[in-house]
């Protein structure tokens, strides 16, 4: 369970990208976080593990605050939050298989990492996460010669390989095409539903949010002004997150193929193929 | 856009008249002050000698290109024996040129060492120099900067000077006069190079809970690697450049040959030692050319 | 996680990070051909011992008055060194810059004519080929002693490094807009004018302020072989074992350097 309470950013410069926000986040639910450019979306989920630090507030991961963690305790704290990128940040010029084990970092001492020396057990489960993201047999390649739908699914199984408690997404699906997308949302609804994982996924579009979350967060100038279920985000509570335009006007999405992106596997190989 | 309005008409002008102003000041300045060192330079000029540079250029080239006896060439043809003086001029300095083997591979082991030795050297410090990755910005930054800046200001050729003071003639002076410069060429453009890694990706190791250095093996260095073989590889190249003059002041390699040569004023030997640096350095530049391509 | 790991596991998949090289082979014979090299090179050095263990006295002796450096004793000698670097400095920058802009464009292949293309390109090959120094050991010779030889040499060394720098950078401008401006009817002296130099002029300016710099520094060594300069008083003291003035130019030169980056990074940053 993820408590954040009273969570304040203030940059240098004064701006504040969050004016205290109070969330809780129970174990296994999928939360859509949602909102213009610049109303601190990152910034919230990077106050969570720490890449941003914030200014005042308390967050608590199973009653672990987060906040005043010195930095071993920080480290080992966010073995239990992995995080996936917009641009999918691996290391581009190492191989799938390193950046899958990257996720084992804290768990594994310095020089065997250095040697690449990952427990047998890590090997075997990193194998069985490229399975289960549809990247057989791509172990050995570099990172960058994948395309960007297999790249994020690179991201996704690093970040599963640190056997998280909560998945913090930040724009998993912005540098995709929209049907990428929508097959990756699917993978990551799916992976976190039977890994029982709790995910804050950060995410510009609505419709995908609708689809595949229990829970929406709107986030508006640093300010929490939407919490509920997709079902109560109507067009017309849309505008107060987005500002005045028209939602009623959106077109509406194409759900013919999406029952069966959802419900299959298969549809990873045509891309890895 | 400086507009003005001039009676009915609207002009268009490239400055302001402000700026017009200060922009010619500016330029009347530099050009002065340019003049005045022409005037400057050509007072501590000796005319007559630049005047007889043709003759002395001529006379040059002739010494280093052409044996003694080429004023006999006529009569060596009438008495038959000018091939032989020809097969002999070359064979002596096809023999000099021999003898010039060892320096000049003394003076690529300077190269190659003193890379090497520089680049172990400047690694560290240009991880204590990148804003991202030092460990203060405020103290260990700016001490890294100073050092990598003091470095590139002293030529190597200087720090041989000093270090064949204060540890004698010889190879290791010029390894690390080598060293000592390439540290701060090196050291610039690797700090330049981790300063532009893609944040996201250290973040994205970061938030596995990997620790400093883990983050620095698998966060930062695999994203210069390239860039770091690449200026190594530069820089060999340039100091193979420099490591044939370091000689000069004693610090090992092709340079001593070339000391000795003019010394004695034995511009035949002057011009086999330009030949062989001249290979050297156009084939150090293909075998650069070569590895940089290889390895980015 | 450890749950899943076990039901997929059929036999244990062995995982090592492909090496670099596939061909092990290859792959050891490159190792111990460099490690081979490297010990050779290493055990080339001679190492005197005792020329070491002097040499400690001589270090602790300079850095001592890398600490306490001497400007006064030696100063107008070294007053003189300074400004001639300087002065040669200025001259060769501004002749050299003058120079290498019709050679940078002459060796353009996409600007200039097949044979003045050749041409200059063999005249950048030349002036590049040899170090500063070989350059004015030979202008030495030819002009004799003094800054005038110096100033040719660092003329000659300006032409090499910016035309080829220059011609380059040509050659990578963008072509739509010289085509643009052609599409106008302009001459080939407008199409250089209007479409050619914008796109290069900023980079051009950084490339001769950069190059300030380094004729600077090259003015501070080639006096050792008698083209005038500050080199000519700093080799003076090194061989008189002054370190103390020693200490006190090198001090001049690195704030000198120091003061050309923080100018012309202001210079960049107004003009880029």
């Amino acid at each position: 369970m993820l408590v954040i309470e009273g969570l304040l950013k203030r940059y240098p410069d004064g701006f504040e990208a969050l004016k205290g926000v109070d969330v809780t986040i129970e174990d296994g639910e999928l939360v859509a976080l949602i909102g213009p450019s610049g109303a601190g979306k990152s910034t919230l989920i990077r106050c969570v593990n720490r890449l941003v630090e914030p200014t005042e507030g308390t967050i608590e991961l199973n009653e672990l605050e987060l906040t005043t963690l010195n930095r071993a305790g920080l480290r080992r704290a966010r073995r239990r939050m992995a995080m996936i990128f917009q641009n999918y940040a691996l290391v581009e010029r190492l191989t799938v298989m390193e950046n899958v084990l990257s996720g084992r970092l804290g768990s594994v001492g310095f020089f065997k990492s250095l040697f690449r020396r990952f427990p047998q057990d890590d090997v075997d489960n990193a194998f069985a996460l490229l399975e289960k993201v549809g990247l057989e047999g791509l172990h050995d390649r570099r990172a960058d010669a994948l395309s960007g739908g297999q790249q994020q699914r690179v991201g996704i199984a690093r970040a599963l390989m640190q056997d998280p408690d909560i998945l913090l997404v930040d724009e998993p699906t912005a540098s995709l095409d929209p049907r990428t997308a929508r097959q990756v949302m699917g993978l990551l609804a799916d992976l976190c539903e039977e890994h029982g994982l709790a995910a804050i996924i950060n995410i510009h579009d609505v419709p995908l949010a609708r689809d595949y979350t229990d829970r929406i967060l709107g986030l508006k100038a640093g300010e929490l002004v939407f919490d509920g279920p997709p079902e109560e985000l109507t067009d017309d509570v849309l505008p107060e997150i987005y500002g005045g335009e028209d939602w009623s006007k959106e077109p509406s999405e194409d759900d013919e193929e999406e029952e069966d992106i959802r419900s299959s596997g298969q549809f990873l190989a045509e891309e890895v193929l | 856009m400086p507009v003005e309005q001039r009676e009915d008409t609207v002009v268009w002008r490239r400055r302001d008249k402000r700026q017009a102003v200060i922009h010619w000041f500016v330029t009347l300045g530099i050009a002065a002050v340019v003049l005045w060192c022409f005037k400057l330079i050509a007072d501590d000029t000796t005319w007559e000698f630049v005047w007889s540079a043709p003759e002395q250029g001529a006379d040059l080239a002739i010494r280093m290109f052409l044996p003694e006896w080429f004023v006999d060439i006529p009569q060596l043809w009438r008495d038959g024996e000018l091939w032989v003086h020809v097969a002999e001029y070359f064979r002596q300095r096809g023999l000099y040129a021999m003898e010039l083997w060892d320096p000049l591979v003394d003076t690529i082991h300077i190269a190659t060492l003193g890379t090497v030795l520089g680049v172990m050297i400047a690694s560290p410090l240009a991880f204590l120099a990148a804003r991202n990755t030092t460990p203060s910005t405020t103290f260990v930054r700016p001490i890294a900067l100073a050092l990598l800046v003091t470095s590139r200001s002293v030529n190597s050729l200087i720090w041989a000077l000093l270090l064949v003071v204060i540890i004698g003639p010889g190879m290791l002076a010029g390894i690390i006069a080598i060293a000592l410069r390439s540290v701060g060429f090196c050291g610039k453009l690797l700090y330049e190079a981790i300063e532009e890694i893609d944040e996201n990706t250290r973040d994205a190791v970061k938030s596995t809970g990997a620790s400093g250095m883990q983050v620095l093996t698998f966060g930062v260095i695999p994203q210069i690697a390239p860039a770091f073989a690449g200026i190594s590889i530069y820089r060999w190249d340039i100091n193979i450049r420099e490591a044939t003059i370091l000689g000069l002041v004693g610090a090992g390699g092709i340079g001593m040959a070339l000391q000795s040569a003019i010394d004695t004023l034995a511009w035949g030997q002057v011009s086999v030692i330009f030949l062989a640096i001249l290979a050297t350095v156009v084939l150090s530049e293909w075998v650069s050319a070569k590895a940089r391509a290889a390895v980015t | 996680m450890s749950g899943t790991s076990s039901e997929t596991r059929t036999s244990p998949r062995r995982w090592r990070r492909p090496p670099m090289i596939a061909d092990a082979r290859k792959r050891w014979a490159l190792y111990i051909a460099i490690v081979a090299y490297l010990l050779w090179a290493t055990a080339s050095i001679e190492i005197d011992i005792p020329r070491l263990i002097e040499g400690l006295d001589r270090a602790r002796e300079f850095f001592a008055a890398a600490l306490t450096p001497d400007f006064v004793s030696r100063w107008s000698d070294i007053w003189t060194g300074f400004i001639e670097s300087l002065t040669m400095t200025a001259v060769a920058t501004s002749v050299g810059v003058a120079l290498s802009i019709p050679i940078g464009l002459g060796a353009a292949s996409n600007l200039a004519i097949r044979p003045v293309y050749l041409i200059c390109r063999t005249i950048l090959a030349v002036t590049r080929a040899f170090h500063e120094i070989i350059l004015a050991i030979l202008f030495v010779a030819m002009f004799g002693f003094g800054p005038f030889a110096g100033v040719v040499t660092l003329i000659v060394s300006t032409i090499g490094f910016l035309g080829k720098l220059i011609a380059e950078d040509i050659e990578a401008i963008n072509w739509d807009t010289v085509e643009a401006i052609e599409a106008t009817g302009a001459s080939w002296w407008q199409k250089v004018i209007y479409a050619v130099t914008p796109q290069v002029i900023p980079r051009f300016i950084g490339l001769s302020l950069y190059r300030l710099d380094i004729n600077f520094r090259e003015s501070a060594i080639i006096g050792i072989v008698g083209a005038g300069g500050i080199g000519a008083t700093l080799t003076t003291a090194f061989q008189r074992y002054e370190f103390e003035s020693v200490s006190a130019i090198l001090i001049l030169i690195i704030g000198t350097v120091y003061a050309f980056e923080y100018v012309s990074g202001a210079i960049r940053r107004r003009v880029l």
